[in-house]
């Protein structure tokens, strides 16, 4: 049998490599909820997966697998600082900063989903409080709220009171058909919670700014969630009407843009283009078969690190 | 709040309560409000003898204009507070949509 240590090193070089190919895959488009499943256990995986295989180099084998290993290396360290015998300290050392090196980034892990969270919470307060003094309703928007700028503007803000935001200059811009495709697609947002999938991911992005797998991924299940919603919209609507109104709302916005926003566009490249022709042209979902075993890996994945750090073979 | 945005000078809670004529509000109602508006910053409010005098923190467009740049993702991170419909696209991207829509236009006339 292979070593733990091995096998979560694996899995967690696996999910990275996984993460960029599923990044660059053209299936996730025919079946967003299998992909956006998959998505979220690759990430799971691959921090279970790298905290494991640094607490399995730092854990001395034992019953019950890598995080009671973990823990006994610990008491083991203690008590031989404490009463002079035990392993050789040079061995117990080493182990000791293998594990501190997966504690901290746990608690890093933990602590950014933390923090985004709070953030997100902050700023959604925040935003409510300012619609709840400048934005009315308008009987044209049934259940949205419209606040009077002239710049085109279509979205919800997530959460427990959630609201669905509609500007002055999109109600100019779309047609009533229209409109109701808009707040279709996001009262699909809203209903699915579909701002929690993101979190975690939003969250990765800010613990490792630099890593470009990390945006990528962020950007893909962005796109996901986005056609996710799409799909539920269109149960209700017409796929002409919401092709139409992203149309027209997403090159409303383009001209209004000043250049200091272009970074922000650029990493958004080609996506709007993306949820349209797929919504004019819908390619064939995926079979069921396959959908099923895409739900199958992706519980592998979360299981296989799980049960390494919980038992012994 | 729109009372204090369309008035030029500080208000007393008054004179904040005479403007809300199509409302029948208790005059400790208003009190209050104007109260939380302070407290959240919303309104800044000045001693005038035994009353206070409030006013508001910034005018209307600033704050439609923090929610706008808000909703459109200016800040450049894509934060997850918000859901937008509709993302903004670069000029290239803006050119190939509008012909999308032009298409699509034409052949609903056919």
């Amino acid at each position: 049998m292979f070593p733990p240590v091995l096998v979560l090193a694996a899995v967690a070089g696996g999910t990275a490599l996984g993460a960029a190919v599923l990044a660059s895959a053209r299936w996730p488009h025919r079946s967003p909820g299998a992909a956006i499943l998959l998505w979220q256990a690759l990430g799971l995986s691959w921090g279970l997966a790298t905290v494991g295989a640094l607490a399995a180099l730092g854990a001395v084998p034992g019953r019950y697998g890598v995080a009671g290993g973990a823990l006994s290396s610990v008491s083991r360290a203690v008590r031989s600082a404490a009463l002079g015998f035990g392993p050789p300290a040079l061995i117990a050392a080493a182990r000791l900063v293998v594990l501190a090196a997966s504690a901290t980034l746990f608690a890093l892990l933990c602590w950014v989903l933390v923090a985004a969270s709070a953030a997100v919470l902050v700023a959604r307060r925040r935003h409510r409080v300012l619609l709840s003094l400048l934005a009315h309703g308008d009987p044209k928007v049934p259940g949205a709220l419209v606040v009077d700028h002239p710049a085109a503007a279509a979205y919800c803000v997530p959460g427990l009171r959630s609201r669905i935001v509609i500007s002055a200059g999109t109600l100019d811009l779309l047609d009533s058909a229209e409109l109701a495709a808009v707040l279709a697609h996001e009262r699909a947002h809203l209903r699915a919670r579909h701002d929690l999938v993101l979190l975690p991911f939003c969250a990765l992005g800010r613990a490792f700014p630099r890593a470009r797998l990390v945006h990528q991924a962020h950007a893909t299940v962005a796109l996901l969630v986005e056609m996710l919603a799409d799909d539920r919209a269109l149960r209700q609507r017409p796929a002409r009407e919401l092709a139409t109104a992203l149309l027209r709302v997403g090159t409303s916005g383009a001209s209004l843009a000043p250049s200091g926003t272009l970074a922000a566009a650029s990493a958004a490249d080609g996506e709007m283009t993306t949820r349209v022709t797929r919504l004019l042209a819908p390619p064939a979902r995926l079979p069921l078969a396959v959908q099923v075993l895409v739900c199958c890996a992706a519980a592998l994945l979360v299981a296989v690190p799980v049960t390494l750090l919980l038992f012994s073979f | 709040m729109d009372v204090l945005w369309d008035s030029t000078e500080p208000l007393t809670v008054r004179q904040v309560g005479l403007r809300l004529t199509n409302r029948d509000l208790a005059h400790t109602t208003v009190m209050t409000v104007l109260d939380r508006l302070a407290k959240k910053g919303f309104a800044r409010r000045q001693r005038d003898g035994r009353a206070w005098r409030y006013q508001a923190a910034a005018n209307r467009e600033a704050y439609v204009t923090e929610l706008m740049l808000h909703a459109l993702d200016q800040t450049g991170d894509r934060s997850a507070a918000l859901a937008s419909f509709a993302r903004r696209v670069s000029d290239s991207e803006a050119e190939v949509l509008r012909r999308a829509l032009e298409s699509i236009g034409e052949f609903a006339q056919d």
